[in-house]
């Protein structure tokens, strides 16, 4: 395919575009909302139902992003449409979107669509969207005002037309344990220019295990700053130039947006496209992503952060709800006895009964539902028209429509029941586990590679045990069964579904339950461990024993003593350092000593720089600061002051630089790890 | 009607959403709505109140339930049909008054006391309220059988006024449907205007070199100010800033603006600054039947302050925000929670707002409710476009408004009556 068709291809987009350039500021906003995530993450409901089509708080998911689109000033919308197409269409038709005035939404279909790059070029082909456009998934919940990204996007395209993409992001530290935002999402880094808020580096399959990430270093050769962030999400909302289609088209291979699109955007440097970032403070938006995510943004949506949409708000032809204190609305006829406790952030959909003694908190419970006596449900989500028996306890649980749960049966943390599953008499369905009444698909599709779900390695194993209803003999009692496989008890309906090997361990990391006591002690320790490793060694090795290959590995990777060695080594010249430092040494002393060491350790001069550098860097971290200029200004102090020794080792000025660029990745990340 | 249909859709959409801010503008374009509704309706051969009473119920209704917290718009609803059952009143009244005159003397009468009510129609519907009833009461004592079904429902009216006298039948259908919307169109007016006709009171509340305590932004607060300012009082104004949304800035900077000695306070500081106060004026979100005003968080408070000082609390409140019914009753939604990121940023915070371990619940909740309710007993005075009131003389002017049959807004109740 070569540059030609490329430049090509992006000519005639340009060109289309800037037929009319003050056109652009009066034509509609148009929005491509895909209906599809292209992923298995909510698998096994997703089987049955689209994503998008989920309740989020009593309320299909996709609403609040159209919602938020309309309000947001968006004209047109195109909804794609992929799997269970014909259920998101027909809702769609049902609901008011349809005959909403100033506000058009079309809906486009494909069955063999397996990526979101697929979808776009198809939408590239159709040749709908004429100028800027909001690209969005349709489970996203948000109520930014658009009007001043969209305006800095126009601006910026007006100056630079490589400017083709405005990405929102938004503050929010990841949990220094789990290295997962609170929505769940893996730990995302993200170099930006602080003056021009370009995008320059993205990575959110950073290498927790090492410790350390890796920049280009033309990055920081060409930039005069950069700044290294670690506490922003991505909130899965761009402002795109119509170029973006364009692109697609001309990357067949581009599949994913975040891994393919915007990498390839930063790595490619031919076309010069640029991306750029429009942070948002106060305002809200969120990706449902996974099972986690989803309960966090649930109980925001409880907590009113995404007001106007919230409950008792009727954005989207939901049912009057009412705000009673503590946070718990109730819709109209409500059946709950006298005894029944109703905890505080708590939503009852209509015609939902409730019976004696049963206590709920944290949760949300659909229309129509009927709970029994005694029952305890806690952090948990019940959809519609769901059964549940006395003296069933239900803690940080999905249940789905229909479910039928029998007395006494438990549902531990971070289950999923599916759509019309029946657990059986005083059943304890085990933590995790997910029940749905379809099998667990044996083989994985043709577009596995494209499945980022957890299960990485692929290895299903087919096990679906089945308990019928007409399995009804006394022989049948829930330990019998046990020993024997699985049921879902005395007339349970459904299929457990196994979890592969290597998710077993992801599993809590993406689960409805908080996550429990026990990982986060052991998670810590292990955190504290890495900590001493890190600081002991940079190029430590990876738990899994698996080394990824960065400009560091290749030296180290032939043998393990050598590795070893250098970090014996590296410590040595530490000690050597901060000892000079303490007592005054003078340089050409220290020289010597760090020269014995090269000899013992059977190091390379560069070696030595690195580990100067390092020592260096690492001991103008320790100097108590109180701000980043401050923390530089010590640098500079120590860089003059020591830097005779430092060029001893560099021979010429291109090593030099060498050496610093490598380093300064481990202080940037030190500076993070500082603040 | 698919246009008025769209139109309510429209204005639905807008309320559901909180697009409209602000009781003025919603009232506004309620009445407006609401006059485009009457117009299009069609009206049946008989009993055409009833039919108007029926469609604007029923759009009522649901305007009421898309935004519950807004009170303007039920407010509004419910003038609008005191106005459609003040114009049939003193339609059929006339009507009657002429038969009976006509059944007495002469037919000359009869077009007297229907030209008088074609030209003002609301000058004789408020005659009707407060001197015809009591006669037409005295009527259903002597003569039964026709004007005792007249206030019972309009209909049956209606059907004995079309046997007697058909002829006379289109003119006075027209005739009620011009009327109301005249009426609707007077009360447009009346809440375009409000903010003049508070303000022309504006000097004989504030005097030379007072100083004068405000919270928040209210633009009937603004309007009297300046009124005040024009006719060349000179005050000073200290303005509590109105946490969180801090329309007191924006108040502040108006203010400025127009050359008023100004303070900014935080909200904090009231009760600080209001010995140094000798009037607190503060604007409304909607005033309840007992005197008792819904106004924007922090404004309990201020009232407090007020009275240990035993410094006037002034309520400017327009009589579009009259509310007829009580605190107390449960259909009243008095309070909104809005989003708490108003208070502070979602971003810095996110770590306290982690879920995800523990017990699954954050430690921390953010609450942010968007109004306070201040008890009639500490309000000193209300200044409406109808003058100054007592709070205890809030229910007397709310009887003049709206009719006691218009106070649940449902078609459950028509059906009922």
């Amino acid at each position: 395919m070569g540059a030609q068709k490329k430049r090509a291809a992006a000519a005639t987009a340009a060109a289309r575009v800037s037929e009319d350039p003050d056109d652009l500021a009066r034509q509609p906003l148009q929005a491509i909302l895909l209906a599809d995530s292209f992923t298995t993450k909510f698998r096994p409901i997703t089987l049955e139902r689209p994503k998008v089509l989920l309740p989020l708080v009593n309320v299909p998911m996709i609403n609040y992003t159209l919602a938020w689109l309309e309000a947001a000033g968006v004209a047109e919308v195109f909804v794609f449409c992929c799997a269970h197409s014909k259920q998101v269409i027909d809702y769609l038709e049902n609901s008011e979107w349809f005959s909403q005035p100033n506000f058009t939404v079309k809906t486009i279909e494909s069955h063999n669509i397996i990526s979101a790059g697929d979808a776009l070029r198809l939408i590239y082909e159709q040749n709908v969207i004429h100028g800027d456009f909001v690209l969005i998934s349709g489970d996203t919940v948000s109520n930014m005002l658009l009007t001043q990204a969209l305006q800095e996007h126009k601006e910026r395209k007006k100056k630079d037309n490589n400017a083709v993409m405005t990405m929102i992001i938004k503050k929010s530290k990841p949990s220094p344990i789990t290295h997962q935002s609170r929505l769940g999402t893996d730990e995302l880094f993200m170099a930006i220019d602080p003056n021009t808020k370009q995008l320059l580096y993205y990575e959110d399959k950073a290498d927790h295990s090492k410790g350390t990430i890796c920049l280009d270093k033309m990055l920081l050769a060409e930039n005069p700053s950069i700044s290294l962030h670690n506490d922003k999400q991505d909130c899965y909302i761009d402002i795109c130039s119509p170029e973006v289609l364009s692109l697609f088209t001309d990357n067949f291979d581009y599949q994913h947006l975040r891994r393919h699109f915007v990498k390839g955007l930063l790595l490619d440097d031919i076309m010069g496209y640029k991306i750029f970032t429009h942070e948002i403070h106060s305002s809200y938006a969120a990706r449902i992503d996974n099972y986690r995510s989803y309960d966090i943004v649930s109980k925001d949506i409880i907590q009113r952060w995404t007001y106007p949409y919230v409950p008792d708000v009727k954005f989207c032809g939901n049912r009057a709800t009412k705000l009673e204190r503590r946070g718990m609305y109730r819709a109209s006829e409500i059946e709950q006895s006298r005894s029944a406790q109703v905890g505080s952030f708590t939503v009852i959909g209509c015609g939902t009964k409730i019976g004696s003694n049963s206590k709920i908190s944290d949760s949300v419970i659909g229309e129509g539902c009927t709970i029994g006596s005694n029952v305890l449900i806690e952090g948990s989500y019940l959809w519609d028209n769901v059964i549940i028996e006395d003296g069933c306890e239900l803690r940080h649980v999905i249940v789905c429509d229909g479910v039928i749960m029998k007395a006494g049966a438990v549902l531990k943390p971070g289950v999923v029941l599916s759509f019309k599953v029946v657990i059986g008499e005083r059943f304890v369905v085990p933590a995790y586990s997910k029940v749905s009444l379809l099998q667990q698909p044996t083989v994985h599709d043709s577009d596995e590679e494209l499945e980022y779900a957890d299960n990485s390695s692929g290895t299903v194993e087919f096990s679906s045990i089945q308990g019928t209803a007409d399995q009804s003999n006394g022989e049948m009692t829930s330990e019998s069964s046990e020993a024997h496989k699985p049921k879902l008890g005395t007339g349970g309906v459904g299929y457990i579904w196994s979890i592969c090997e290597g998710g077993q361990e992801e599993e809590w990391r993406h689960s409805v339950a908080p996550i429990p006591e026990d990982k986060l002690a052991e998670l810590s320790e292990a955190m504290d461990d890495d900590q001493e490793l890190v600081t002991q060694d940079r190029t430590a090795l990876s738990t899994s024993g698996e080394l990824i290959s960065d400009s560091n590995a290749s030296e180290g990777d032939d043998n393990e003593d050598s590795k070893d060695d250098s970090v014996y080594f590296e410590k040595e010249v530490e000690a050597t350092f901060l000892r000079a430092v303490e007592e005054n040494v003078k340089v050409d002393h220290v020289i010597l000593e760090v020269n014995s060491l090269r000899l013992s350790y059977n190091m390379t001069s560069a070696d030595c720089a690195g580990a100067v550098f390092y020592s260096m860097m690492k001991l103008a971290v320790k100097t108590p600061h109180s701000s980043a200029s401050e923390l530089q200004q010590n640098t500079a102090n120590i860089i003059t002051t020591w830097q005779k020794l430092l060029k001893s080792y560099l021979l010429e000025i291109d090593e030099e630089v060498c050496t610093i660029d490598l380093d300064s990745n481990y202080i940037c990340i030190f500076s993070l790890l500082v603040n | 009607m698919p246009d008025t249909q769209a139109l309510v859709n429209d204005f639905l959409n807008k309320l559901k959403k909180r697009k409209i801010e602000g009781s003025q503008a919603t009232a506004r374009q309620t009445a407006e709505l609401l006059r485009s509704v009457i117009s299009q309706q069609r009206v049946p051969y008989t009993n055409q109140a009833g039919a108007l009473i029926d469609a604007v119920k029923a759009i009522g209704e649901q305007l009421i339930a898309a935004n519950p917290v807004e009170l303007a718009v039920g407010n509004i609803v419910r003038r609008v049909l005191h106005i459609i059952r003040e114009e049939d009143l003193s339609l059929t009244t006339a009507a009657i008054g002429g038969l009976n005159l006509s059944a007495v003397s002469d037919d000359e009468n009869d077009d007297d006391r229907d030209g008088d009510s074609t030209l003002s129609a609301a000058a004789v519907a408020a005659a009707a309220r407060s001197t015809l009833r009591p006669p037409s009461l005295q009527t259903l004592l002597e003569d039964t059988p026709v004007s005792a079904a007249v206030p019972q429902t309009s209909s049956s009216g209606g059907d004995s006024e079309g046997k007697s006298k058909s002829a006379d039948k289109s003119s006075r259908s027209r005739k009620l449907k011009h009327d109301v919307i005249e009426a609707v169109n007077e009360l447009i007016q009346d809440i375009v205007t409000c903010h003049e006709q508070i303000a022309e009171q504006a000097v004989e509340h504030i005097h030379q070199n007072e100083v004068i305590l405000t919270l928040g932004s209210s633009r009937t607060v603004l309007e009297f100010l300046f009124a005040a300012k024009e006719k060349k009082r000179s005050f000073r104004v200290f303005v509590a800033e109105g946490a969180p949304r801090y329309q007191g800035h924006l108040l502040a900077k108006e203010l400025v603006a127009r050359g008023l000695q100004t303070t900014l306070i935080t909200d904090s500081a009231v009760f600080a600054m209001i010995s140094r106060v000798n009037m607190v004026i503060v604007g409304a979100h909607a005033v309840m039947a007992n005197g008792g005003v819904i106004a924007p968080v922090g404004m309990n408070l201020v009232a407090l302050a007020a009275q240990k000082h035993a410094v006037p609390f002034v309520v400017l409140a327009g009589s579009h925000k009259l509310c007829p019914l009580y605190p107390h009753n449960p259909e009243v939604l008095l309070n909104e929670l809005r989003s708490p990121s108003e208070l502070l940023d979602f971003g810095e915070f996110s770590d306290c707002m982690d879920f995800g371990s523990g017990s699954g619940s954050p430690l921390l909740h953010v609450v942010n409710p968007a109004f306070d309710y201040v008890p009639p007993k500490l309000v000193s005075l209300f200044i409406t476009d109808a003058g100054g009131h007592n709070p205890s003389y809030m229910y007397r002017l709310i009887a003049d408004y709206y009719s006691a049959d218009d106070l649940v807004v449902q078609r459950r109740a028509t059906a009922g009556n």
